[in-house]
């Protein structure tokens, strides 16, 4: 029997080409593609703290190589750390860089074009500490390339280089400061012809029309009227429009020779509603009976001022309460509150989510738009009336373009509804 | 006076609120810094001495309410002297007996007390609200009327399908009752939503107007 002979030539050679087999026949690690088409932008319609980076990179091998893709900097001939991207973008989900006609979407292209060409943001901080890309666009200009697989090393080549500036007008926005322009033209249409024919229907508003009632009845209760601006700050329309309604509600409590009392959450809202109700007041001809007391600051805590507000309804038992401005969790332990007292509750808000607890609970409510309109209601004031009539054939031009807008959806152009879509 | 008092805060008005306005369309990074900043920056200057003002008047106002022996005095007592005792734990530099921690530190008296006294107390108010809503759903689903009839079986196919058994309540055709409960939430109910929406920033719209150009001039306290 032969011994097996390692030195022997024939088996050396047999030995080799099964190794050479078994290397060629192995499943190995695709090869990474090179970015292609590197190219870096400045980001449009931008404060100039970002610049965009795309590139394209082959469909398939793309959600493998995805976590490897990495940017490197070059920033003033000093190499910067490799930043890996954490996701990649495609072109069309970016209409406010690229608008609405990019057509590489889900279902049109081809595989192979899915994911080519792909943008990235590179943002930067304004510390100077960018999160993405450590580059800061504020210094000048920058260049970029992209590596893939950095294992491999298949590198794009250099993206170029770019200064990122900040833009004087957001071309995005266009279609909205059109809007802006006429709809403040069509009210301020209205107000100017209000003077010229000051006699403006104005549809009836129950809640408003109670007003008065409500005031006339804590007056005869010798009970006072209990007014809340809501529970956010004077930054808020909502609560201008409250203020405003105070303005005209301390007005007729003074006629009466009511008492209002006013606890208030901010202490801003605070101090122009003493200002406001001792106005009201003065024209009212009744500065004597302002008591500067009754309107005060509880605190600042959502629910020690729903506590506290509950405790005056229970204690101060008003005859009339008015809730108005903008509310949250509290306004149905408010409203519930006051209905238990029997007093007569008129209230309104734009949170929506707290209309069906005031619509249960108290008398009357004014839904979003009618809080905003009493004090033109209130004062009849031909010029705050003709803002509402102006206001109103804004809102019918909107209902037009909503009725436009969804047949043609219906018929398959986007056109219309994508003119009105915030970028 | 006259010119402190009304002309300028008018002009204040019109300048802060137009500049404000045409900032929205300019990206550049001098606007915002510039016109948001500036103006953010007042709204906190403005915030801080206002506030000092709410705690002199909350505390002018329950200092007269125990003064004048007025009803439910006794809760002002209480609130001026947890108000006393928040502020000194709040400002003493030194570690109370017990607390490892000074000023409003973690392990201080002042967190202490936030955390054991005030956070349970809100808690307690918050979940008052449970009852409330029971008893304002009581009184909105009593069906007296077609609306409220309406509302009545909406309530419940909402509530039913919100909730896991509503997935167990089939409606043939491969539905169930959380499809309903999803569709009125998502259509008739949103639609409602949106048409108050519309009328809400309609509304805001002209109210800004009003207030910039000086229409509307309540809210400083004189007549239009």
């Amino acid at each position: 029997m032969r011994s097996l002979d390692l030195t022997n030539t024939r088996f050396c050679l047999t030995a080799l080409l099964l190794l050479s087999l078994v290397c060629v026949l192995a499943p190995h690690p695709a090869r990474a593609q090179s970015p292609s088409n590197p190219e870096v932008t400045d980001h449009p319609n931008d404060d100039g703290s970002a610049v965009i980076l795309s590139f394209g990179l082959a469909g398939d091998e793309l959600l493998e190589l995805m976590p490897q893709v990495q940017i490197e900097g070059v920033w003033h001939d000093t190499e910067t750390a490799p930043v890996l991207l954490s996701s990649l973008d495609k072109r069309s989900d970016h209409p406010e860089i690229y608008g609405w006609g990019v057509t590489d979407g889900n279902a049109e292209l081809r595989p192979d074009d899915y994911y080519v060409p792909i943008s990235k943001y590179v943002t930067v901080g304004e510390d100077g500490e960018p999160s993405v890309v450590p580059v800061s666009p504020e210094l000048g200009e920058f260049a970029v390339r992209l590596v893939v697989d950095p294992a491999g090393r298949a590198e794009s080549h250099p993206a170029g280089s770019v200064q990122a500036t900040g833009q004087l007008f957001n071309r995005n926005m266009s279609f909205r400061v059109l809007l802006a322009f006429l709809f403040a033209g069509i009210i301020m249409y209205f107000i100017l012809a209000a003077r010229r024919n000051p006699n403006i229907f104005i549809r009836r508003i129950a809640g408003l029309e109670a007003v008065d009632e409500a005031i006339g009845r804590a007056t005869e209760m010798g009970k006072p009227v209990l007014h809340i601006n809501g529970l956010d700050s004077l930054a808020t329309l909502s609560t201008v429009a409250a203020v405003n309604i105070l303005g005209r509600i301390a007005g007729k409590v003074a006629t009466y020779e009511s008492d209002l009392l006013v606890p208030c959450f901010d202490p801003v809202v605070m101090t122009v509603s003493q200002e406001v109700v001792k106005n009201a007041y003065i024209e009212a001809g009744r500065p004597d009976n302002y008591r500067e007391d009754n309107i005060y600051f509880l605190t600042d805590q959502q629910f020690s001022y729903t506590a506290s507000v509950c405790g005056i309804m229970l204690r101060e038992k008003p005859a009339a309460n008015f809730l108005l401005g903008y509310f949250y969790a509290e306004s149905l332990l408010l409203a519930e509150t006051g209905n238990t007292t029997g007093a007569i509750q008129i209230a309104g808000t734009d949170a929506q989510a707290q209309l069906p607890f005031f619509i249960t609970t108290c008398d009357y409510t004014l839904i979003g738009e009618e809080l905003y309109a009493a004090s033109a209601y209130l004062s009849r004031e031909p010029m705050l009336l003709g803002s509402l009539r102006g206001q109103d054939l804004a809102k019918a031009f909107v209902m037009v373009m909503i009725f436009l807008g969804t047949l043609l959806s219906t018929f398959g152009s986007e056109w219309l509804s994508r003119l009105w879509t915030p970028l | 006076m006259m010119f402190l008092r009304k002309q300028l805060p008018i002009i204040l008005a019109f300048v802060i609120g137009l500049g404000l306005w045409l900032q929205a369309y300019i990206p550049h990074r001098t606007s915002s810094a510039g016109l948001t900043t500036f103006t953010q920056s007042w709204a906190v200057i403005l915030a801080g001495c206002a506030l000092l003002l709410g705690i002199l008047s909350a505390v002018h106002h329950h200092w007269t309410k125990i003064k004048l022996r007025r009803q439910g005095f006794a809760y002002s007592i209480i609130t001026l002297g947890a108000f006393v005792v928040t502020l000194v734990a709040g400002l003493s530099w030194w570690n109370w007996p017990g607390f490892g921690a000074a000023k409003m530190a973690d392990g201080s008296l002042f967190t202490w007390i936030f955390d054991n006294v005030f956070t349970p107390l809100a808690a307690t108010m918050f979940s008052l609200l449970a009852f409330f809503i029971a008893s304002a759903a009581f009184r909105a689903f009593r069906a007296r009327s077609f609306e409220a009839t309406a509302l009545l079986i909406a309530g419940c196919i909402v509530m039913l399908g919100r909730v896991p058994i509503g997935e167990l309540i089939p409606l043939g055709g491969g539905h169930d009752l959380s499809d309903v409960a999803g569709w009125i939430m998502n259509v008739p109910n949103a639609a409602a939503q949106r048409a108050i929406l519309v009328g809400v920033i309609l509304s805001q719209v002209a109210i800004s107007i009003r207030i910039i150009f000086g229409i509307e001039r309540t809210y400083m306290g004189g007549s239009d």
